[in-house]
């Protein structure tokens, strides 16, 4: 006869939930040496990049596609100076705007998709590791099919494919990117979920008569969902270069929508025949930086989370006096 | 027991940093093991035993501190420079680890493990040598030679134990340790594991040490047992006496505990095993001891002599004229409760 | 207990026959998504430039009047022939894209592959083995920003600064017009077949002009290599037979080299595998920033111009590469590593 769940009626106490979140950041503050350096500094280079792209409207001196200002037409293709600091482009407008409007284009696309990413390939990966049987089976058949892909030539692909119906612009861009990360999540979360099954302490909840979405919920999702985070900052980061990828084979944002940096990049190839330097340099520092930044905090986020990786801090050991009773042996 | 022990440990202190706190791994242990001779080492899991064993080798992870002496031949191990301590480690000094599932680089060869082995320390012999003396080793320990070239994963979890110790023995060490040898395998091997190393004694008179939480092993296998608390011995002596006799409450509750065929009722000791970092003032024991006296939380023991060659760590045994008169008066019983924290 | 003499060509065939399954479902996969546009590829790519019966008349020819499922069982049975269509904007057999093409592709990623083994590999094992000091942080720094940077960015800034400013390297395709016009194409691997020509100048031409795209490619792949390879060492010097082998006495520098290394390595075999699929999309970019006329660059060209029948060949052959790379790598894996060989 089973047993009525008790693991559905204990209700965690508010106090202790706190407690659960301050032992999950621990290692955090624990992290020493270089995960702490890289932790930081990464987080200090991406905090940096979200700012500017929310406040870009009040720190960009001209619009994404200022070619003219007092009436007067900008300086085409000029080195920087005290009027463009980093110069302009073909098309007059100010790469230093396009910069910073363009670190809204990026973190927008690239935060929506990995949002969607994870709200479809988490919960798909959670229930089919846990439950098994046939949607499982064929699901990860699927996402192996589609992992065996490179991630940017499958973007391409789609991209081009929904070219024809959505249009070249933002949207087409967005969905390639979630599409083609949604088997990652999936497949990272499937495994963890099958390994945690295993565990002793979820076979005692089941024994107990817990039902499935109780288990998963109490037990299951918070283990697996810990691996979320740094594979999502390293994912963002992989995103950054395949939109700037996309973007500069043409897939990526329409001129009109915004500025992207990829699509620059493309747009100074051929002013570097001219020694044109600037157009180029400035975009693409900015995705190196930006994917730096991800990358640090990403690495650093993992290291922090697997033990394995985890060094012991070194401590200086104080030997204290020598032990004043000598042993009494023959 | 021969004059001159092969090991003598004097005082031997090993400690490793923590964010924690300091760890007191092994805090002042002393003790000596003689040629031909199997010192049993007993006690908790976390007591410090391993950190022992692999102290007196030196192989400690980093940031770990030693202190103290460790007497072999002459010099003392822990004072000894890295380069030194490691030519030592194989022909003279051996270890046999716990898992050795885990121990044989998988993909190398048996083989290819003992010309390793050999040809570090005996780098002048010739490849016919390495393999007369491996296979003699190896056939001791009951491994034919049709499975010299095989891979460890082909090998069950006793015989990669067996060939371990093999490699162990292959340079006629004077002094094995084996750490917990036979934990992770089942009772039969373990019996055989245990008369190969009885066998050890007799043949090579190698000077063992066998590190166990078991008391059954110890009392078949060992002359003398050492028994270990929160880092420190804290009773030690010829096996037979010591487990007919024990003169330390810890190792009276040990016996008790053991379950045999004539148990009824099961025994624990209450509480857990202290913490490493912050162990209890006094005598480590005392939160747990049966026969804690007031002045057990108070002041470390002192070290007894017993007859018999036995040493003893308890005020039970004295020296009187250090214990204050309301010392010998019964502790009281709460103080297992602040135990169970630890 | 692991068979022993388990056969590599066991091991073979079973992974064989797991492949299929897979490739299968690719294929399928690619046909379904290349008709998942409204119309079909016919009209999307030819529509409006050309009159309507004349894109009738390559529908028929074609075989895109017919249903769905006889389709698909052409598209299957042409691609086990080996036929994997013609385009429809030039007419050229995607067999004959590959042929001529892919000697180009392969030539780039070939060399680009050994670019970053090579400065993978050397920098991911100094950071590993000197795990948390300078060597390893200006490693793992090294790694991160050059995979941080795209390939396009790397090759812009490397065709204005070896190109353009120091004017040493070529810049695009590649070879000089002249050597193009007259290379007699033997593998259509430009720098073989100069090599057999035995036409020194043009081999030097030739290579020049690879040197750009392929240090370009290596360099930004190697940045996985090294945060992989670090990783294995890493994990590999906590194994348990690392201790084992210096509790045998064996010095670090063999223990690092032969035990650490050698063991960490294996994994990177199977990553060397995964590169391929990295190294193909990273040959698209490479490709066009380049004008490298390589199937990447092919691939493009018919994008832009929505030939679906050319996309969706390249895009099967990209497929099958990739898994007939993690085929061979498996297999490498099993040769390396006797475990594997279920």
């Amino acid at each position: 006869m089973a047993v009525p769940a008790q693991a559905d009626s204990a209700r965690v106490p508010s106090h202790r939930r706190l407690g659960r979140l301050r032992r999950t950041l621990a290692p955090i503050s624990d992290a020493r040496g270089m995960t702490r350096t890289m932790l930081w500094l990464g987080a200090g280079i991406t905090l940096a990049f979200v700012l500017i792209a929310l406040f870009a409207p009040v720190i960009a001196p001209y619009e994404f596609d200022t070619f003219r200002a007092n009436g007067q037409r900008f300086p085409q293709l000029e080195a920087p100076s005290s009027d463009h600091l980093m110069g302009t482009n073909v098309q007059s407008t100010d790469v230093l705007s396009r910069i910073i409007w363009g670190t809204q284009t990026e973190l927008k696309v690239v935060l929506v998709s990995l949002f969607f990413s994870i709200l479809i390939g988490v919960p798909l990966g959670l229930f089919s590791g846990y439950f098994g049987g046939k949607l499982d089976r064929v699901l990860v058949l699927l996402m192996d099919a589609l992992l065996v892909f490179p991630f940017l030539l499958l973007a391409i692909v789609i991209a081009f494919l929904l070219a024809d119906k959505v249009g070249q612009g933002i949207l087409t861009a967005a969905i390639a990117i979630t599409v083609v990360y949604i088997p990652l999540y999936f497949r990272v979360v499937r495994n963890h979920t099958i390994s945690i099954r295993e565990e002793p302490f979820v076979e005692a909840a089941r024994a107990l008569g817990a039902r499935p979405l109780t288990v998963i919920r109490k037990y299951v999702f918070f283990n697996v969902v810990q691996n979320v985070p740094p594979l999502a900052t390293l994912n963002a980061a992989d995103a950054i270069l395949t939109l700037a990828a996309l973007g500069f084979l043409g897939y990526g944002i329409q001129p009109t929508d915004g500025a992207e940096w990829g699509y620059d990049v493309n747009r100074a190839v051929s002013d570097a025949a001219s020694g044109i330097w600037w157009t180029g340099l400035f975009p693409g520092l900015a995705i190196v930086l930006l994917v730096v930044g991800l990358t640090l905090l990403g690495e650093g986020l993992s290291e922090t989370i697997n033990p394995v990786l985890r060094k012991r801090a070194k401590v200086d050991v104080d030997l204290g006096p020598a032990s004043e009773h000598k042993a009494d042996v023959e | 027991m021969t004059d001159a022990p092969v090991v003598s440990v004097r005082d031997l202190r090993v400690y490793y940093g923590t964010l924690r706190g300091t760890v007191r791994a092994v805090d002042r242990v002393s003790l000596d093991i003689g040629a031909g001779e199997v010192l049993g080492l007993v006690g908790e899991s976390g007591c410090g035993k391993s950190t022992l064993g692999r102290g007196i080798l030196g192989l400690l992870p980093e940031g770990a501190v030693s202190d103290g002496e460790v007497l072999y031949d002459g010099r003392n191990l822990v004072t000894m420079s890295d380069r030194e301590l490691r030519r030592l480690r194989g022909p003279d000094l051996g270890l046999i680890f716990q898992e050795p599932m885990t121990r044989l680089n998988p993909l190398m060869r048996i083989e290819e493990h003992f010309a390793e082995t050999l040809k570090q320390h005996e780098s002048n012999l010739d490849n016919r040598e390495i393999r007369r003396r491996s296979l003699e080793t190896l056939g001791r320990m009951g491994i034919p030679p049709t499975r010299f070239r095989q891979y460890p994963h082909e090998f069950s979890g006793g015989m990669r134990q067996r060939i371990m110790i093999a490699l162990a023995l292959v340079l006629r060490p004077k002094l094995l340790i084996a750490d917990e040898p036979t934990t992770s395998l089942d009772v039969i091997v373990e019996a055989q594991i245990l008369s190969i190393l009885a066998d050890l004694r007799d043949n090579f008179g190698t000077a063992l040490l066998l590190i166990t939480h078991n008391l059954g092993i110890v009392a078949e296998a060992c002359d003398r047992v050492a028994v270990m608390y929160a880092g420190q011995i804290v009773e030690e002596g010829a096996a037979r006496q010591v487990f007919s006799e024990p003169a330390h409450p810890y190792t009276r509750e040990l016996l008790r505990s053991t379950i045999s065929l004539d148990t009824t009722e099961l025994h624990s000791i209450p509480g857990a095993p202290p913490s490493l970092i912050d162990p209890p003032s006094g005598c480590r024991f005392h939160p747990r001891c049966p026969e804690a006296m007031q002045v057990c939380a108070v002041r470390e023991p002192i070290e007894q002599g017993l007859d018999g060659g036995r040493r003893v760590l308890c005020w039970l045994h004295g020296p009187d004229t250090e214990v204050p008169e309301a010392g010998w008066a019964q502790l009281e019983r709460q103080e297992i409760a602040v135990a169970e924290e630890a | 207990m692991a068979s022993q003499g388990t056969s590599l060509r066991q091991y073979a065939l079973t992974r064989i026959a797991l492949v299929i399954p897979m490739v299968l479902i690719l294929l399928t996969l690619v046909f379904l998504l290349m008709r998942v546009a409204p119309g079909d590829p016919i009209s999307s790519s030819l529509g409006g430039r050309v009159p309507q019966e004349e894109v009738e008349r390559i529908k028929a020819e074609l075989g895109y009047d017919r249903p769905i499922y006889v389709q698909y069982a052409e598209y299957l049975a042409d691609i086990a022939r080996g036929d994997f269509g013609t385009a429809i904007t030039d007419r050229r057999e995607i067999r004959d894209i590959i042929k001529e093409n892919g000697a180009a592709t392969l030539e780039l990623t070939f060399f680009a592959m050994i670019v970053a083994i090579v400065v993978g590999v050397l920098f991911g094992l100094l950071a590993g083995r000197y795990r948390d000091t300078w060597i390893d942080g200006g490693g793992r720094l090294f790694g991160i920003v050059i995979y941080a940077m795209p390939v396009f960015f790397l090759g812009l800034m490397a065709q204005l600064f070896f190109g353009s400013y120091l004017g040493w390297l070529p810049t695009s395709d590649r070879a000089s017009p002249i050597v193009d016009a007259t290379l007699e194409t033997h593998t259509n691997i430009y720098t073989i077949d100069t090599i057999i020509n035995r036409d020194w100048d043009a081999f030097v031409d030739v290579s020049k002009h690879l040197i750009l795209p392929a240090v370009t490619l290596g360099l930004v792949t190697a940045g996985v290599f090294i945060r992989l390879v670090r990783v294995n060492v890493i994990r590999t010097m906590k194994d348990d037979y690392i201790e084992a082998a210096r509790a045998r006495g064996i010095d670090e520098r063999s223990v690092v080299y032969h035990h650490a290394f050698r063991n960490a390595l294996v994994p990177v075999i199977t990553i060397v595998g995964l590169t391929v699929a990295l190294l193909l999309s990273g040959a698209v970019l490479t490709e066009t920033t380049f004008n490298w006329p390589g199937i990447g660059k092919t691939l493009i060209d018919y994008l832009e111009n929505r030939d679906y029948t050319a996309v969706q060949g390249i895009v099967v052959v990209f497929a099958l590469i990739v898994v007939l790379a993690s085929l061979i790598i498996d297999f490498v894996n099993a040769y390396i590593d006797p475990r594997i060989r279920y």
